[in-house]
C-alpha cells in the first residue's frame, strides 16, 4: 500500500456492456496488445486512445455480460485499469477479472459518479473516495480468499505459490 | 430441509451432506471440456509456469470449433497448438472439426445426471440440460481447474421457472428464452442455478431442453437445469454411456428454491429479438415484415437435428426470397450426417440454403462474419453489436421456425403462416 493513495480518472459507462464490446470476436486470434486497442470500442471510440493506468471503469448493470472471453478483462487491465465498479457483473466476467487481480467491485450508488471524477478505490475495504465531488462509497467488500489471490496478483501467481510450496514441502 | 437440485449436485462435489445459498465452497470437478479458442493455446503456457500437468487426463474433454476449419496462418497455428496438446494428454475425448462442443460432448456420451461440470465457454449452462452441474469460466480460471481439478463456487440459489401447459405448433424452446430474456432480463439468473420445470419442458426433447439451457447464459444464470428423466436416459443411452442413477438427481421435494416464476406455455407466440439484445424479444409479429438480406441457421443454440428438422419443415417445397442468404452452419458432424439421412439437407439445399462448416462459425465472429451494413435473422444465441462482425450489422434473434419462413419471404415473418 502506497502512503498516498492512487486517484484515477473515472470512465462511466450505462448498462450491459457486453465481452463483444470489451474484446471484438474478430480480434480474438490477435495478441492481447491488439485486442487491447479496440477495447470498448463499438461503445466509446476513444476509450482505449484515452484511458491511462489507474484510471476506473464505472458502469452500470451487467458489465461484461456474454462471452467467457477472458481478453475482456485482460484487455482493460493491459489498459491499466485499476479497478471497475458496476452494478451488477457478468458472472464469468466477474470470475476472469478477479483471477487476473483485476479488482471488480460491486457498488450502488455508482450513478453518482461522472465521466473524469478523480476516484480511489480500495478494494480490501470497498471504500470508493471520489476527490471530484467529496463522496464517499462503499462497495460490498470482497471475501478475503480473493483479496490472498488478488494481493498475489491474480490466480496464476496465487496457485504457482501454492505448486512451489508443495514442492519445498516434499522437499523437506 | 431439502436440497434442490443445484444444492444436491454442488454438496456431492464439495464433499458436504449439505450446503446452503451463499457459501463459498470448493467443488471437485468431475469433467472438464476446453475448446480451441480459450483451450490449449491459453491454459498450456499457465500450466507450464505452474510446472504441473493435468490433473486428471481423463477427465478432460477437448473440442476444436472457433477456429475450423483454419482459414490463414493465425488460425492454422491455433489447429496445431491443439492438435499438439491432444497428442500429449490422454484425453477422456478429443473432436476436432466434428461439430460445437456444447452439441458434441452430450452427443459422444459425456454428460449425466449429476456431474458437476466446468467448461471454457460461456454457453456450457447447456450441460444443465442433463441434469449435471455445467457452468462456464475463462482460460485462467480453466488453467487452475486443469492443474488442480477444484473451483470455488458461492453455493447457487435456485430460480425455478416453470412452464405449464404445452407449446403450441410452431413455438419451440428457442422461444421459451427469447421470451424469458425479455421478461427476465439478461441478469434475471443472478449468477445462480435456473431451474427449468413444468409439462412444457418434460414434454421438450432433449436437444431442445439444450436450447433452454444454453441460453440461461443470455438470462445470466450460472446453469440451467432441467430436471434427468427417461428423456434424458433414452439420449444418454443413444450416445453409448449409462445415465446413471437418475431417480436420486432431483430436488426434494421440500427444497425451497429462492424465486419461482410460472408460465403458461400455450400461451407463448414466436418471438424475435430485435438488435441488438436478446432482452429486446417480443412476438413475431412486432417485428413483422422487417426486409431481410441473411438468414441464418448457425450455433449450438440453433442449428441441432431438432433445429434443422424445424427448418425443413418450413423450407420444403419452397424457394428462399431471391433478396436473401440463406446460410446452414449444422452444428455437428453427425447431426449434419442424420440431416443428409432424412433427407433435411436435400429440402434445405433445393431452397437455395448454402451449408458451411460444422463449427461455431459466424456465431462467434471469430473467423468469418457478415458483410457490413446487412439485416440479418438468426437461430443464434445472442445478438450483441459486433457479435457476427461488423457492429454495422443489424442481427434479429429467432427460432429455426422462424429463420427458415424470413428466409423464404424475405422479411421477419411468423412460422405459423407457412406451417
Amino acid at each position: 500500500m502506497s502512503e498516498t493513495p492512487q486517484y484515477g480518472r473515472a470512465f462511466v459507462f450505462g448498462d450491459s456492456v457486453n465481452t463483444d464490446a470489451l474484446a471484438p470476436g474478430g480480434l480474438m486470434k490477435h495478441p492481447i496488445a491488439t485486442i487491447a486497442r479496440h477495447c470498448l470500442e463499438s461503445v466509446d471510440p476513444s476509450f482505449a486512445g484515452t484511458v491511462r493506468p489507474g484510471d476506473v471503469v464505472v458502469a452500470g448493470k451487467g458489465f461484461g455480460i456474454g462471452s467467457s472471453r477472458e481478453q475482456a478483462a485482460e484487455a482493460l487491465k493491459h489498459l491499466g485499469v485499476a479497478a471497475v465498479l458496476a452494478r451488477s457483473f457478468g458472472g464469468i466476467f466477474y470470475r476472469n477479472a478477479l483471477n487476473l487481480g483485476l479488482p471488480v467491485l460491486v457498488c450502488e450508488g455508482v450513478e453518482g459518479i461522472g465521466a473524469g471524477d478523480l476516484i480511489h478505490v480500495d478494494a480490501a475495504t470497498g471504500v470508493i473516495d471520489n476527490s471530484t465531488r467529496r463522496t464517499r462509497l462503499s462497495a460490498a467488500p470482497l471475501p478475503p480468499f480473493l483479496l490472498a489471490m488478488i494481493a498475489d496478483g491474480g490466480l496464476v501467481p496465487h496457485l504457482e505459490k501454492r505448486f512451489a510450496d508443495q514442492r519445498a514441502a516434499a522437499r523437506t | 430441509m431439502g436440497m434442490t437440485l443445484a444444492e444436491k449436485i454442488v454438496a456431492r462435489a464439495a464433499g458436504r451432506s449439505h450446503v446452503t445459498p451463499g457459501e463459498i465452497v470448493t467443488c471437485a470437478v468431475d469433467l472438464a471440456m476446453i475448446h480451441d479458442s480459450g483451450g490449449p493455446r491459453r491454459v498450456a503456457p499457465i500450466l507450464k509456469r505452474f510446472g504441473v500437468g493435468l490433473w486428471d487426463s481423463g477427465k478432460v474433454v477437448l473440442i476444436s470449433d472457433h477456429y475450423v476449419p483454419a482459414t490463414d496462418e493465425d488460425t492454422r497455428r491455433i489447429g496445431e497448438i491443439t492438435r499438439k496438446f491432444a497428442a500429449e494428454n490422454a484425453l477422456a475425448g478429443f473432436y476436432d472439426g466434428e461439430g460445437i462442443c456444447h452439441v458434441v460432448l452430450p452427443e459422444r456420451g459425456h454428460l449425466r445426471p449429476g456431474m458437476f461440470v466446468v467448461g471454457g465457454d460461456s454457453h456450457s449452462p447447456t450441460g444443465g440440460a442433463f441434469g449435471a452441474y455445467m457452468f462456464g469460466v475463462g482460460a485462467t480460471e480453466m488453467a487452475g481447474v486443469l492443474a488442480t481439478g477444484e473451483i470455488w463456487l458461492a453455493v447457487p440459489e435456485t430460480i425455478e421457472i416453470e412452464w405449464s401447459g404445452r407449446l403450441a405448433p410452431g413455438v419451440v424452446a428457442k422461444d421459451i428464452m427469447l421470451f424469458l430474456c425479455a421478461k427476465l432480463g439478461m441478469e434475471g439468473g443472478r449468477t445462480q442455478a435456473v431451474h427449468f420445470r413444468g409439462e412444457a419442458i418434460r414434454a421438450l426433447s432433449m436437444q431442445e431442453r439444450m436450447t433452454l439451457a444454453n441460453m440461461t447464459a443470455e438470462l445470466g444464470g450460472q446453469t440451467g437445469l432441467v430436471d434427468p428423466d427417461e428423456t434424458t436416459a433414452q439420449f444418454i443411452r443413444a450416445a453409448g454411456a449409462e445415465p446413471g442413477d437418475i431417480a436420486h438427481w432431483q430436488s426434494d421435494a421440500d427444497a425451497k428454491p429462492s424465486e419461482q416464476h410460472r408460465f403458461d406455455a400455450a400461451a407463448l407466440v414466436p418471438q424475435v429479438a430485435a438488435p441488438h439484445s436478446p432482452a429486446n424479444a417480443a412476438a413475431v409479429t412486432d417485428h413483422q415484415s422487417v426486409p431481410i438480406d441473411v438468414a441464418h441457421i448457425g450455433a449450438c443454440t440453433g442449428a441441432k437435428i431438432a433445429d434443422l428438422r424445424m427448418a425443413a419443415q418450413v423450407l420444403k417445397g419452397r424457394k428462399v426470397s431471391a433478396n436473401v442468404a440463406l446460410l446452414v452452419a449444422p452444428a455437428s458432424r453427425r447431426d449434419q450426417e442424420t440431416a443428409a439421412r432424412e433427407g433435411i439437407l436435400a429440402i434445405m439445399t433445393a431452397a437455395g440454403a448454402q451449408l458451411l462448416p460444422n463449427a461455431c462459425g459466424m456465431c462467434a465472429g471469430y473467423n468469418s462474419g457478415l458483410d457490413e451494413n446487412v439485416t440479418c435473422i438468426s437461430s443464434i444465441a445472442r445478438n450483441f453489436k459486433g457479435r457476427m462482425g461488423p457492429s454495422s450489422a443489424r442481427i434479429y434473434l429467432g427460432s429455426p421456425y422462424t429463420v427458415a419462413a424470413s428466409a423464404v419471404r424475405g422479411q421477419i415473418t411468423d412460422p405459423r403462416e407457412l406451417l
